[in-house]
């Protein structure tokens, strides 16, 4: 379906669009200018199916995405109400038809997101105008209006054509399908070591490599010419040092970025290159998201119910809200709804830094009575939220601000698979276990620790991956056939190390077979 | 100064969208794999569990894009809301995939085939594709269509009875709450006239059916739990590929032993009997039937047998054998007779079958030795086209 007709915003939307802007800017947000679309039902699953951009390169799973989106859409199941993309301009959608009520929504929902994209650490990965931080602090600064470059549209349209342009001349098959092998290993990128890029780091090993030592043999001095000629010694050390330097590892230090080592030391064919160069950047592009699910959207919630209840919705309107926000965080089920949680971790920030509750008195308070009426009244509370949206990722906002009267207030338990019953059971309510597990499940949706550890193992010109274990072994059915697909970008076996049932081993594969055997 | 400068920001979205091109990539992948495993699929009988409504839901192996993750052995996960330990959490039925910061961890993972919907329709194309299935032609018979309706929506007006309560008192308590009327300690709703919301409905025309297709059963001691599990395969894939060639078809269910019952799907799969075979009690019911509700100027009819091939005597077969040729053949489309092999029958039948009525174009006879034979005995049957 093509999206040939552009609809301008209605005037009554536009009308809103600037009010709830002005609004969200006193509240103090600080939001990239921003640009929303009218879009149709199917359009709108069309847009979404794509992560929300309107181009992407051709692929089968945008299609897959669809036709789920399309299906529970249709079913009444799920709709979407907002998508936002981290581009600057912020790009936004709106679903036509919907009641000026979901507009207005759905418009103050998107302030919030806009004011993270652009304020949270996480998301400086996205600047296409990226420079060296040199100290800390700059990690914080907003910039000019303009400032940062966040063109993502354009660049990801860039990218369509690029590979639309390598399907032409090689054909949707051979494209497509190693496209899907690029995008088995999107997850070996290393944002960590991106967002410190260019930064001074100590070189690995500043020293000279220790001298080689010659064989000497005895002799008073003045025969030492004799007996230990000049050309020898000279000789046998150049061997040892070219020994030496042979059997240095290449890389020298493990790599993460898995994808950049791929993309500088593959054989690869120009095309393959640049495929493998567009689902790396795209993956970089959308790692900040997927780490900050929970802030990202509390964030939101937190400021759509504050400007809507305080500002954009009239009395008439105000039982619709009502409807809409609860739906939205709605918890039905024992879900736990990233919306709901993270709501609700900024509220209960706010409130604590409200009335002093942090610091040493407060933790070294055991009276109930007296930790239930603490309130030292320092109003710090506004503060105190958007300096945590600017610098914490999901797993380090549970890591620091869950609380054991939040999870109490918040009803959240553990569950875990009964086999007797067959089904899932509510496990415990314990503070430590809720913790536990809210943080092993968002590393969990994150990625395991894979570094390039030797491009030359054995002496054989294959490529050693290693898997920093940390406790949880790797999905060995989902590994090999990952490994199946590195090997054929690296086109010489590959193997990567882990921990298989406390074991380590080694997993390879040599372009026929995969082989598992315990590490030496 | 806003308004012009979100006007001059306006990004320019009108390039067009490819998802269709897409989508038809996706459906080309899943339908290669469906044909690949069709086979697979066909005889290990899964698909029948996971029959929607028009759909089927069918696991894709290898779709999914494979990636370094953790195993998760340490299936749950964390959750929200009421409960004792010990209780069930909640909507464990139809989950998705568990994302970002949501449960459901677990059950799903570690297997790695996709389910992807497939329409009944698109199987029944791509099992007659494979099996090379010609397209039965219709018999000149007449196509019927009947209203019905189907409430569709919400209006304004309408019969009392239709009145959509909770819509109504929806408007009334907004009206109210609008014009300050409401009060939460007292919270009395009066909807009035413009509350007021009915339920509205549209006028379908739907096919009715012309085509019947009537299921026998032999039940006797003889056939076991293996038996009938190939005839409710069979029987599936039967009912896929001929409801793709009728608009509308309907099903009848008759097993018998010594005597025929007429009984409902569930009743025909399951029903144990101990007793002895006579197959003609059976085609008498299926000719009585024909002869009350399917009169042949109106109706497709095919009538398939499942039967270890046991019959109680000489006598007996040479009735059967009398009641195809004089009721039943002259008014169906063609008459199957699947033979399952079992421990204990003699397998006799179907050799009696093929000795009087081989010649018969219109009888179709096939051996079902095991869940594998099951495709070819598909492609026998439905191979003429009839």
């Amino acid at each position: 379906m093509a999206m040939g007709t552009k609809r301008e915003l209605p005037s009554y939307l536009e009308h809103w669009q600037v009010n709830i802007e002005d609004h969200a800017r006193k509240l103090g947000l600080d939001i990239f200018p921003q640009v929303f679309e009218v879009l149709s039902f199917d359009e709108m699953n069309e847009v979404a199916a794509f992560g929300g951009f309107p181009t992407r390169y051709p692929h089968w799973r945008w299609g897959m995405d669809y036709e789920r989106l399309k299906k529970s859409s249709e079913w009444g199941l799920s709709r979407i109400y907002e998508m936002v993309i981290n581009n600057n301009p912020a790009v936004a959608y709106l679903l036509e038809g919907n009641s000026l009520v979901d507009q207005k929504l759905v418009m103050a929902h998107v302030c919030g997101h806009n004011d993270f994209f652009k304020n949270n650490f996480a998301f400086k990965l996205t600047d296409q105008d990226r420079r060296p931080p040199s100290a800390a602090e700059d990690l914080v600064v907003s910039r000019a209006a303009n400032l940062p470059s966040r063109k993502w549209i354009d660049a990801f349209a860039n990218h369509s054509t690029r590979i639309r342009r390598h399907v032409e001349r090689h054909g949707i098959e051979a494209v497509e399908s190693f496209i899907d092998v690029c995008l088995s290993l999107e997850n070996l990128i290393d944002p960590p070591g991106r967002l410190l890029e260019g930064r001074q780091r100590p070189l690995v090993s500043d020293e000279e490599p220790e001298p080689v030592e010659l064989t000497r043999f005895q002799a008073v001095d003045y025969m030492q010419p004799f007996v230990n000629p000049r050309e020898a010694l000279e000789a046998e050390k150049k061997k040892l040092e070219a020994e030496r330097d042979r059997s240095k590892k290449f890389p020298e230090t493990p790599r993460r970025d898995v994808l950049a080592f791929l993309l500088e030391h593959a054989p690869l064919a120009r095309w393959e290159r640049d495929i493998l160069e567009i689902i790396r950047e795209e993956a970089y592009y959308f790692w900040p998201q997927a780490q900050t699910k929970i802030m990202n959207e509390g964030w939101a919630s937190y400021w759509h119910s504050k400007i809507m209840t305080g500002y954009a919705a009239t009395g008439d309107e105000i039982v619709d809200y009502a409807d809409r926000n609860a739906s939205v965080l709605s918890t039905a089920g024992g879900r736990l709804n990233p919306y709901k949680l993270g709501v609700e971790l900024f509220r209960h920030i706010e409130e604590r830094w409200n009335r002093g509750q942090f610091g040493k008195d407060w933790e070294d308070c055991n009276d109930l009575e007296e930790r239930k009426n603490w309130d030292l009244k320092l109003d710090l509370g506004r503060r105190k939220i958007f300096e945590v949206r600017a610098l914490y990722t999901d797993v380090t906002l549970i890591d620091e601000f869950l609380t054991p009267d939040f999870v109490i207030e918040n009803k959240l338990y553990t569950f875990g698979w009964s086999n007797r019953n067959e089904r899932f059971e509510i496990d415990t309510r314990e503070f430590k276990s809720v913790k536990d597990k809210l943080l092993a499940q968002l590393t969990n949706f994150g990625s395991p620790f894979i570094a390039v550890e030797d491009a030359n193992f054995e002496n054989r010109g294959e490529l050693l991956l290693k898997h920093e274990h940390q406790g949880v072994d790797l999905d060995l059915e989902k590994a090999r056939r990952t490994l199946e697909n590195i090997t054929r970008v690296w086109r010489r076996p590959c193997a990567i190390v882990s921990t298989v049932e406390t074991r380590p081993s080694i997993l390879r594969f040599d372009g026929k077979e995969h082989t598992t055997r315990p590490l030496k | 100064m806003c308004s012009g400068h979100s006007r001059r920001l306006r990004y320019a979205l009108g390039v067009a969208l490819n998802i269709d091109q897409d989508h038809a990539r996706f459906r080309d992948i899943v339908r290669g794999k469906v044909r690949e495993n069709l086979r697979k699929y066909i005889s290990n009988g899964e698909l029948i569990a996971r029959q929607g409504k028009d759909t089927v839901s069918i696991p894709v192996p290898q779709i999914d894009t494979p990636r370094f993750r953790f195993g998760d052995k340490s299936a749950g996960g964390v959750g929200q809301g009421d409960g004792e330990s010990g209780d069930p959490v909640g909507g464990q039925e139809g989950e998705g995939e568990g994302e970002g910061g949501r449960g459901k961890a677990g059950q799903g993972e570690g297997q790695h085939a996709l389910e992807v919907d497939v329409s009944l329709d698109e199987l029944a194309q791509i099992l007659g594709e494979t099996l090379q299935l010609p397209r039965i032609e219709n018999r000149g018979r007449r196509q019927i269509f009947a209203a019905k309706d189907k409430y569709t929506g919400i209006s304004r007006t309408g019969p009392e009875s239709l009145k959509h309560f909770k819509r109504t008192f929806r408007e009334a308590l907004k009206r109210q709450i609008a014009a300050g009327l409401y009060k939460p300690d007292r919270p009395i709703i009066v909807p009035t006239r413009e509350d007021r919301r009915y339920k509205s409905w549209q006028v379908d025309t739907l096919p009715v059916a012309n085509a019947v297709i009537i299921y026998m059963m032999d039940v006797s001691g003889s056939m076991g739990d293996e038996q009938k599990e190939i005839v409710r395969i069979e029987s599936f894939w039967l009912d896929t590929w001929l409801r793709s060639q009728y608009k509308g078809i309907e099903s009848v269910y008759i097993t018998h032993d010594a005597a025929a019952r007429e009984v409902d799907r569930d009743t025909f799969f399951r029903t144990r009997e101990s007793g002895g075979t006579m197959i003609s009690s059976a085609y008498k019911l299926c000719a009585q039937i024909m002869k009350d509700r399917y009169p042949p100027d109106e109706w497709n009819v095919y009538p398939f047998h499942f039967s270890d091939g046991d019959n109680w005597s000489v006598d007996d077969t040479t009735l059967c054998v009398q009641l195809l040729k004089e009721r039943v053949l002259p008014s169906s489309n063609m008459f199957c007779y699947g033979q399952v092999e079992s421990p204990y029958g003699s397998g006799q039948f179907i050799k009696d079958l093929r000795e009087h009525l081989g010649a018969d174009e219109r009888v179709v006879t096939s051996e079902i030795r095991d869940k594998d034979a099951i495709v070819d005995s598909i492609k026998a049957f439905m191979g003429k086209g009839r």
